[in-house]
């Protein structure tokens, strides 16, 4: 059992942080890499990116939003409270190395995955120009600690309700026009990193992106979680997740992200009735 | 005595009730329901005794099977299922899964007039037997030895080897990658072919003669081999199977509806998606299915589908009847099942629908042209016999590869080009000091009982090390 022993509401409640007792992982784990979590007996395997780690107090931290009939459930735990199942640390980590200035662009829960890269980057000697962004101010997560593990930092919201009014790539234009950029890191919902690929390219800036699809396994022996890159199919849990964002068939994953939509709609559906949630 | 001859010859062989072909192909107990006592008995009274038995030659681990039926015709079942262990510790499972007609049960000399003695059935009802009655001692354990040994995925060959070490007095940790233990035997082999707490009771039976076990534990992620080292453990076996699903690389396969056996069969078996919503895991429910490969993965994804509702499931294989490598048993299974077999096809390409998904495939007819390397006849895509077949669910049962995750972690063990582990056959020593491996991992895709055979002289060899050294 995975004890859970910090837990906070971002996001006005539509995105948990957990900390989680895992010594074994927290021990080995490095930025860039996920965990399959599996709350209960009759649980699904959820993969979810490990977004920080304390090895002295043997913890792991994930941040995930509130999405489906399993995100639904893990939000019902508290500081006490158990997954009965963690696994890792999966996939490869990020090569993390002295490339000079580093943009990392983050949406949504994506800050969760980015923010240790984007320390990582930093702690590497690089210049880290942090863009994040939300829907809303109140969808904002990490945004002190992207500020603080950033050389140059911004906020944009879709309606204006904070920082600045516009998309994450509005303001990752003027970035790359103004500076000259070795790399780009993004990571958020597929059409964010889709419009930040398609950005990118044009401007001739290697971009690595970070994908989520659905996973059982999460060792490479399902294959459930094919994705294809440069026209080739990769396993992301193995061969990813992160990926060059130019190869990267993004409306394919977007389609394979839907595969259980009408069976998540019902079990949803099910399991709040169950709650008295929403 | 002349008389108990004359009377011997005279019995058939006792058929297996099953439950009904059109009742079990939609729900997921088990297909044959077992032996009664006496019907074991009378099974078990058409066995010669040979002197030079040649169904033990047929069987990859050498059980004494003239011995084992000897004391289930007497009734003596206690004692059976004694000499049984001697050399199969998992014999519930093989009762159920081996492939007798190729193996023991293809050797009785019985079979060369009549049909051959049920040793198969014989020894499932022995194993059940045993696990539901109280009066049988557990065999006997040697006293502690102080080593420790890891042993790496909880398959039939890890599970042998865990065992056969347990009772020689060391202190066994069973290490998996998964949350549940016992590889292909829970996430692949189905329900009702093999039910799940026959598994459960045989780990649960290990863990009372004191195995150690750590599910969750994917060895070269989150600890290596050399790191098992350091923490104290004096070898390690490694057991982790061939689990890399193989694709059949034509157009379209990343559709939504297409899915490896793996994946389909771990959610349907391991996640329980089967039992969806009750479990969380989905699993799409097919109405026009069709399944590509003919060996026992591909049966257990037909059928498994079939269970699901689907209105029509098809075995597309390239080759033709003689080379469907799947147990009869299974084959014989899914046609009563009503699954249909389209021999000599093979696929050209997927089409999906403006969502991505599944909706028809192309196919093509097939020739058998002169014998490959395998020395099966070659199939030859026949010109202008392409045909389109609507297909919703399509499951890729075509084989498997080694899983390079752990592997890649510990360049001090050697691999065959392959890429499965170089292991001697005899001991299963790979070439790092100290590991051993075996099952799947070493042979490719094969069976339970070879894999539980491998795990056997490894546990000798690991035993013979821990006593005298490498
Ligand atoms: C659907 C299906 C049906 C079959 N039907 C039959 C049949 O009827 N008869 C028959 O004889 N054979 C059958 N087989 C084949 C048989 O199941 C295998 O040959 C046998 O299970 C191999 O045993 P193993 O112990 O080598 O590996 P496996 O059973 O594959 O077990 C390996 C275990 O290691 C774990 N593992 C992998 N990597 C790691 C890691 N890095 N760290 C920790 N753990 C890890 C895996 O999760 C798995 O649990 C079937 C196979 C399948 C897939
Ligand atoms: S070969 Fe057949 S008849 Fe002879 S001992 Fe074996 S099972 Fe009995
Ligand atoms: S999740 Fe199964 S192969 Fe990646």
């Amino acid at each position: 059992m995975f004890k859970i022993v910090k837990r906070e509401e971002m996001a006005q409640g539509t995105v948990i942080m957990n900390e989680i007792e895992a010594p074994k992982i927290a021990a080995k784990a490095k930025p860039g890499q996920f965990v399959i979590v599996k709350a209960n007996e009759t649980g699904e395997r959820i993969p979810l990116t490990i977004s920080d780690r304390d090895p002295v107090k043997g913890t792991i931290t994930i941040i995930y939003m509130v999405v489906g009939k399993s995100t639904g459930l893990f939000k019902t735990f508290q500081v006490g409270d158990a997954f009965q199942d963690v696994i890792g640390p999966l996939g490869k980590a990020t090569h993390i190395e002295k490339l000079g200035n580093v943009v990392c662009v983050g949406g949504g829960t994506g800050v969760a995955v980015l923010y240790p890269i984007t320390r990582g980057f930093k702690e590497a000697g690089n210049k880290v120009i942090g863009i994040i962004g939300a829907r809303n101010k109140d969808l904002l997560i990490l945004e002190d600690k992207m500020r603080a593990a950033t050389d140059e930092f911004q906020v944009c919201t879709d309606d204006g309700s904070y920082g600045r009014k516009g998309f994450v790539t509005d303001a990752l234009k003027e970035v790359l026009e103004a500076n000259k950029i070795d790399l780009v890191v993004a990571i958020g919902p597929v059409p964010m990193m889709k419009f930040v690929s398609l950005l990118t390219k044009k401007y001739n800036v290697r971009t690595l992106v970070s994908l989520n699809p659905i996973m059982i396994d999460g060792t490479g022996m399902c294959g459930g979680c094919r994705v294809v890159v440069d026209g080739k199919t990769q396993f992301a849990c193995v061969d990813g997740p992160e990926f060059d964002g130019h190869q990267v068939d993004f409306d394919g994953l977007m389609k394979r992200l839907r595969a259980y939509e009408a069976d998540e709609k019902q079990a949803y559906h099910d399991h709040c009735t169950m709650f008295g949630g929403k | 005595m002349a008389e108990n001859i004359v009377k011997k010859e005279k019995v058939a062989r006792q058929p297996m009730p099953e439950q009904e072909a059109a009742v079990r192909r939609r729900n997921f107990e088990e297909v044959p329901l077992g032996y009664s006592k006496e019907t074991a008995m009378l099974e078990a009274g058409r066995c010669l005794q040979c002197k030079n038995p040649a169904c033990v030659t047929g069987c990859p681990v050498g059980v004494n099977i003239p011995g084992f039926i000897k004391e289930v015709s007497a009734g003596n079942f206690n004692e059976a299922i004694k000499v049984i262990w001697g050399k199969n510790s998992l014999p519930a499972v093989c009762g159920r899964v081996c492939p007798q007609e190729i193996q023991c049960e293809g050797n009785c000399v019985v079979g060369k007039k009549d049909k051959p003695v049920a040793i198969g059935n014989l020894e499932r009802f022995v194993a059940d037997t045993a696990r539901t009655s109280s009066g049988v001692e557990l065999p006997a354990k040697a006293a502690p030895t102080g080593k420790k040994v890891a042993v790496v995925g909880s398959g039939p060959s890890g599970l042998t080897v865990a065992g056969d070490l347990l009772l020689k007095g060391h202190d066994v940790t069973l290490f998996e990658a998964f949350h549940k233990t016992g590889g292909v035997l829970v996430y692949g082999i189905p329900e009702f072919r093999l039910p799940k707490s026959i598994v459960a009771s045989e780990v649960a039976m290990l863990e009372n003669m004191g195995l150690k076990i750590e599910c969750n534990m994917v060895i070269g992620a989150i600890v290596s081999v050399d790191e098992l080292f350091a923490e104290g453990y004096d070898a390690v076996y490694i057991g982790v199977g061939a689990g890399l699903p193989k694709f059949l690389n034509v157009p379209g396969e990343d559709l939504i509806g297409i899915y490896s056996a793996n994946e389909y069969l771990t959610r349907a078996n391991l996640m329980k998606g089967y039992l969806f919503p009750k479990y969380d895991t989905p699993i799409i429910k097919g109405k026009n299915v069709v399944v590509f490969g003919a060996g026992n993965v591909a049966m257990d994804s037909a059928r498994t589908a079939m269970r699901l509702g689907a209105d029509k499931v098809r075995i597309v294989y390239r080759r033709s009847r003689e080379e469907m490598p799947a147990r009869a048993a299974e084959i014989h299974h899914a046609e009563e099942e009503g699954i249909e077999f389209y021999l000599l096809t093979a696929p050209v390409r997927f089409i999906g629908d403006e969502n991505g998904r599944l909706v028809q495939l192309e196919g093509l007819k097939m020739d058998l042209g002169e014998p490959d390397a395998s020395g099966r006849r070659r199939p030859v895509p026949i010109k202008g016999s392409e045909f389109i077949m609507d297909c919703d669910l399509a499951v890729v049962s075509v084989g498997a590869g080694p899983n390079p995750l752990l592997t890649q972690s510990d360049k001090q063990i050697a691999l065959n080009k392959w890429g499965y582990i170089s292991a001697d056959p005899e001991t299963g020593k790979t070439t790092k000091k100290g590991v051993w491996a075996g099952g799947d991992i070493v042979t490719g895709s094969a069976t339970v009982i070879l894999a539980m055979g491998a795990g056997r002289k490894a546990a000798d060899s690991i035993h013979n090390y821990l006593t005298w050294g490498w």
